[in-house]
């Protein structure tokens, strides 16, 4: 589904992405986990085409398409979906509003249909029920005076509305009660199926017993140092990062 | 990246091929209908002014009141305070009197001249459709005379009055008597006296005692003839326990030379009565560089004369290329209440100075004031807002909150409040931000699949949300598709 090769991007000139190489395939989830500021977030970002990151180098394939082509509403059409690590505000836009329009973009590039405002409603009253969220969010402006667990859960309402093909999450964990997480992740196991993956950003192995990810990567100065599967993550929990490490830069030497 | 542009506005559904229409033109409409008009030569004089007079029919007093306000404004100077600039007029290159040459009577809308009519239709309001399908009632002025009303009937029942200015004074010409000049004197200031002098046409309302208007009385105006100046002339009065809700509505066609507005309004509601004016402002803004465009010079006032009575204004200004306005409430009854909503947009060489005036002379009385100003391209948008407590204001209070958006870094926006507080029992509460449309909201959008523009339409409908919040349903999507035309190609 998603490929990427020797992917290098810079932010206000230096260098963060030095020469990313992962390929996920549909059905599979992977985490990726790593220090502060080895450049997790700006994956994201470079993956969903924000501006401030600028590719130097590299190429990504998102079903067999060139992805770094496409503008970021095409990216989010084809199916790219990013639950941010700090969702925005948006005040004067109701949650309703703001996800209808999305919707109907989305439907109207896959050439179907446009959701009526009645099943609209229900789907979104469904989706917020799953999420046990309160209805009266849907009405409340986006993401406005919201507590850091229900921006979190906001960032999941929409992604199972918008029915994305690749999610990526960023530290979605993050700011969660443990019930919370508990309902977040139920979320994405609900969604999860044989036609979409997911790339799990996060620093707590916690996250990992309730999204059980099939591949486990390590971020570090913008390369990724170490892969394996969910057994990796147990041995960060336990042994930090100071290990890999030291094994790259030996490596190096 | 511009083929995928391309490929998605085939896809955008019939609501959003609307706004593409309007807003991919330069200015939709930018055109002139071809009625042959009847035009006063250049110039103003006591000749010109009687020539008007006559023309209307007028009684012997108006003509006088016309007069005295001339001779008035003869010794008055254009005003220098507001934050525009632009060429000095000439007051004697204007023409102050144009009326299309038609039938004066007119039955129904089959006797409407059919250029006319598909003047209406460019814009998107065929009058048929309008009666029909919402509802309103619409009292079409163009150029200076009004051509047909609608509806009349059924507000009739009701004792409601709904016609042009000049129909007023010949059928109702003690109430104008009464009222004319009441909010608005004409010593007031320079356009007002000018107005004064030399008004054409405009809408006259009156709402009798305990009656609820049942529908939105709404008004199109038009200005077609070349460099004509326009001079409305609106008068709403609402007697005891009454309600109305107005709507005013305006575009105007391209033109090389700045065409002049001044129009005055003037509100009365006595005791529990209440207005809601809103306006829907669009007229020429002049092109991208900063040429032609409508000069828009307005005095809107009302005053809530009987206790308990209630004025609000609720403004989306996005046209002109100068406007200078502050509809304003006088608070006289007490316990009465003002509100001011306002959204002004200026883009490219816009400028706008606007903002309103409440003064509290009753007891308890209340104002609100939430004013949005966006700013784009080279354009300045500033507001300029009065409040003042009288003396004998005892419990007033007043809550103003004034955003700012600004849109790229060439634009200004500026902020002039004035308070004046006689009283200390009284609450003022002043609260001002300024913004940048932030491209981390635009992103987020992108990435839930909101192309740029609709993104920045989103954001800044949002930040319009609470004046939208006051428009009437119908003019709220009027007012949005105006946004949209007017930041076009701002972003991005
Ligand atoms: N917009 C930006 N402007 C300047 N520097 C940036 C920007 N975005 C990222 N960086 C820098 O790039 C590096 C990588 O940041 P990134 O946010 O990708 O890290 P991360 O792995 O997500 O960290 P964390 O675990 O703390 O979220 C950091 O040094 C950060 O300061
Ligand atoms: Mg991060």
């Amino acid at each position: 589904m998603l490929v990427i090769k020797n992917l290098k991007a810079n932010v206000e000139g230096k260098e963060i992405l030095k020469g990313i190489n992962l390929e996920i395939n549909a059905g599979e989830i992977h985490a990726i986990m790593g220090p502060n500021g080895s450049g997790k977030s700006t994956l994201a970002n470079v993956l969903t085409g924000n501006e401030n990151y600028e590719v130097t180098e590299g190429e990504v394939l998102f079903e067999g398409k060139n992805l770094l082509e496409m503008d970021p509403e095409t990216r989010a059409r084809e199916g790219m979906f990013l639950a941010f690590q700090y969702p925005i505000e948006i005040p004067g836009v109701s949650n309703a509003t703001f996800l209808k329009t999305a919707l109907n973009e989305i439907r109207k590039y896959k050439g179907q249909e446009e959701v009526t405002p009645k099943e609209f409603l229900s789907l979104i009253k469904e989706k917020a029920n799953l999420l046990g969220m309160d209805e009266a969010m849907i009405s409340r402006y986006v993401n406005v005076g919201f507590s850091g667990g229900e921006k979190k859960r906001n960032e999941i309402l929409q992604m199972l509305m918008l029915e994305p093909k690749f999610v990526l999450l960023d530290e979605t964990d993050s700011g969660l009660d443990i019930d919370a997480l508990k309902i977040v992740a139920n979320g994405v196991n609900i969604y999860k199926n044989p036609d979409t993956a997911f790339l799990v950003v996060t620093h707590y192995q916690r996250l990992l017993n309730y999204i059980v990810p099939d591949f486990v990567h390590v971020l570090y100065k913008g390369r990724i140092i170490k892969s394996g599967t969910k057994e990796l993550a147990l041995e960060l929990e336990e042994k930090g990062y100071d290990w890999l490490i030291k094994e790259e830069e030996m490596e190096n030497v | 990246m511009n083929e995928i542009n391309e490929k998605m506005k085939e896809e955008l559904s019939d609501d959003m091929k609307i706004l593409e229409d309007v807003t991919s033109s330069e200015y939709k409409w930018g055109f002139v209908t071809e009625i042959d008009s009847e035009t006063a030569p250049k110039g103003l004089n006591e000749d010109v002014i009687r020539l008007i007079s006559s023309k209307k029919n007028e009684p012997e007093w108006m003509t006088e009141w016309r007069l005295k306000a001339f001779r008035y404004w003869l010794k008055m100077e254009e005003p220098k305070w507001p934050n525009v600039t632009y060429p000095k007029i000439d007051f004697q290159d204007i023409s102050y009197y144009s009326a299309p040459k038609q039938k004066p009577k007119l039955n129904s809308l089959d006797e409407v001249d059919p250029e006319l009519l598909k003047t209406f239709e460019k814009l998107g309001i065929p009058l048929e459709e309008q009666k029909i399908l919402s509802g309103v009632a619409v009292d079409a002025v163009f150029d200076s005379v009004s051509v047909a009303t609608t509806f009349k009937e059924t507000l009739k029942e009701k004792g409601i009055i709904f016609c042009s200015i000049s129909e007023a004074i010949q059928e109702y010409p003690d109430l104008v008597k009464k009222y004319l000049g009441s909010v608005v004197p004409y010593t007031d200031n320079f356009y007002a006296a000018l107005n004064s002098a030399v008004f054409s046409d405009g809408s006259f309302v009156y709402i009798p005692k305990g009656v609820r208007c049942p529908m939105e009385l709404s008004t199109y105006f038009r200005i077609n003839s070349q460099e004509t100046g326009q001079f409305e002339r609106t008068l709403i009065v609402a007697d005891d326990n009454s309600y109305v809700s107005y709507l005013e509505g305006c575009t105007a066609p391209i033109r090389d030379n700045n065409q002049l507005h001044a129009a005055v309004v003037e509100l009365v509601a006595l005791e529990n009565a209440e207005i809601k004016y809103s306006t829907v402002q669009n007229w020429y803004p002049g092109d991208k560089e900063g040429k032609g465009g409508i000069y828009n010079f307005v005095t809107k006032r009302g005053a809530c004369k009987g206790k308990n009575s209630k004025i609000s204004w609720t403004q989306v200004e996005t046209g002109s290329a100068i406007t200078w306005k502050y509809p304003s409430c006088i608070l006289q009854g007490d316990n009465s209440v003002g509100e001011f909503y306002s959204v002004a947009v200026t883009n490219n060489f816009q400028q706008a100075d606007t903002g309103t005036k409440m003064i509290h002379i009753g007891k308890n009385t209340r104002s609100t004031i939430i004013s949005k100003g966006i700013s784009a391209g080279r354009s300045n948008n500033s507001y300029r807002g009065l409040v003042r407590i009288g003396k004998n204001a005892i419990g007033a209070r007043n809550f103003t909150q004034c955003d700012s958006m600004l849109m790229g870094d060439k634009c200004g926006a500026h902020t002039f409040p004035y308070i004046e507080v006689e009283n200390d029992t009284a609450k003022v509460e002043h609260e001002a931000t300024t913004s940048k449309v932030g491209e981390d909201q635009i992103f987020y959008l992108n990435q839930r699949g909101i192309s740029t523009e609709d993104a920045v339409n989103m954001i800044v409908n949002g930040f319009c949300k609470e004046v939208f919040n006051e428009l009437p349903m119908e003019f709220a999507v009027e007012a949005q598709k105006l946004l949209a035309i007017s930041l076009e190609g701002s972003v991005g």
